[in-house]
């Protein structure tokens, strides 16, 4: 691929793997990077003027929990001199009215807020920590208070799908302009925990009818942002509008990724802030040049008249399931691998299995 | 784009709701409004429309100004204006001053 790549438009800037939380299907790596290996405030300045002079739009704080960062006001504050645009991707059980009036004082632009679920008790379980709901309840009308745009994140999986529409009750109640009803993603910590997770036909169908008719009742009033579970699309997502298209993702200690997921990707070399340039890692690494476009693909994408629609699916599915990053993603049903697909939604005729936490202090 | 409300005076005052914001793009050197989760493209008439927006003129007043630099028709601009003021002011990306 010699083509000049377009500018990146959005950076995921995961500042720290700590988290109080624990839900299940974490996007964050099975192994979590120690506070020790995380970068520092100067390092992420730095990275935030580089981002910008790349052409970045939108900086998305996030983590792990970002607040655990006590040096959010300041990052916040240069990526607004920088011209970014902030997001705050949190779980609200650190803020309290001080540092919102800081982070909104530093130019703070939106806050997107996750809940684990509608219901408090069932939340608490998924989330794995106590006495989290009425701390979100209350980050969320701080925020609102304040005047801050406000986005509700659910993740949405077998053990909450039912709640769809009380979710949307709640986000009315608290004020959000934003919804985001987001099926889990497979992999990393929710493709360990997919047995528990994995919806029925049944429930993603009622979360469809759930989401329908909120747009019908809110209109222009709230945006709703909804992610399926590709397991039961026949095509599969164009997943980050394209590999080194318009994304970069970092992770705590400066690895710069197409996807939060990448790291799983074997047999390459991850780029990193503290030995090369934003500009030069976007433009020239191996990582991102690796699936970049279409040169890099197999049958049956390389003849698909979709191959600059979807761009082949999700490498890190295709990897979990098949062993091969450079397999067509197995949701797509012109892939040899589909069965691999049907195989697990097969599976979760039974009870749901177990879930495992994921736990900070537990390196895999 | 929706039709313009028969409601909308042009005594309104429009101002960017919070959070969101017309941007110079200098990468790519085009006007972006930025919003919750997503920036999209002012197309150059939106931009000349949206630059002029600073919560203290109305919308008279944006549409004497942009009369006098595109030298046209007052109605025709009154149209254009009225017309993206309420499908912004629908899309929460404006709002109005009391």
């Amino acid at each position: 691929m010699t083509a000049v790549p377009p500018p990146p438009m959005s950076l995921l800037a995961e500042l720290t793997h700590r988290c109080p939380l624990q839900c299940p299907y974490c996007s964050n790596p099975l192994a979590l990077e120690p506070k020790a290996g995380e970068l520092s405030t100067e390092e992420w300045c730095d990275i935030l003027d580089q981002a910008a002079a790349l052409g970045v739009l939108q900086v998305h704080f996030s983590g792990g929990e970002p607040m655990a960062r006590k040096d959010l006001p300041v990052l916040v504050r240069h990526a607004a001199k920088a011209g970014l645009y902030s997001n705050l991707i949190t779980s609200g059980v650190l803020m309290n009215r001080d540092n919102l009036a800081e982070l909104s004082a530093a130019g703070l632009d939106h806050v997107q807020l996750s809940f684990q679920d509608a219901d408090p008790q069932q939340a608490e379980i998924i989330g794995g920590m106590k006495g989290a709901q009425p701390r979100k309840i209350e980050a969320a009308r701080l925020v609102v208070e304040d005047g801050m745009p406000l986005t509700l994140n659910f993740v949405i999986h077998r053990l909450n799908a039912e709640r769809v529409p009380a979710m949307f009750d709640l986000a009315e109640e608290l004020g959000a302009r934003r919804v985001e009803i987001a099926h889990t993603q497979y992999y990393g910590w929710g493709l360990k925990n997919r047995a528990a997770l994995l919806p029925t036909r049944k429930q993603l169908e009622d979360t469809e009818k759930a989401v329908a008719a909120a747009r019908e009742r809110f209109g222009n009033r709230m945006a709703i942002d909804f992610v399926t579970p590709d397991y039961y699309a026949d095509e599969p997502k164009p997943c980050m509008g394209g590999w080194g298209q318009r994304f970069l993702n970092i992770s705590p200690s400066g690895r710069v990724l197409p996807c939060h997921a990448a790291e799983t990707i074997p047999g390459v070399t991850f780029p990193n802030t503290r030995e090369a340039s934003l500009a030069d890692i976007w433009g020239k690494s191996e990582l991102f040049q690796m699936f970049r476009g279409v040169d890099w693909m197999p049958e049956p994408c390389r003849s698909c008249d979709r191959k600059e629609v979807d761009w082949g699916g999700c490498r890190c599915q295709a990897l979990a399931l098949t062993g091969r990053a450079d397999a067509t993603d197995p949701v797509c049903r012109r892939s040899p691998d589909r069965g691999l697909v049907d195989a697990a939604l097969s599976e979760i005729a039974g009870e749901p299995e177990a879930f495992v936490y994921r736990r900070y202090t537990t390196p895999e | 784009m929706t039709a313009p409300s028969p409601a909308l005076s042009e005594e309104r005052v429009p101002t960017f709701a919070r959070g969101t914001r017309l941007q110079h793009d200098r990468v790519r050197d085009q006007w972006i409004v930025q919003a919750p989760e997503r920036a999209f493209l002012a197309d150059p008439v939106a931009a000349e429309i949206l630059r002029h927006v600073d919560g203290a003129s109305s919308l008279g007043g944006i549409i004497d100004t942009l009369t006098i630099v595109f030298d046209a028709p007052r109605d025709v601009i009154a149209r254009d204006v009225l017309a993206m003021a309420n499908d912004l002011a629908d899309r929460q990306v404006l709002v109005w001053k009391a």
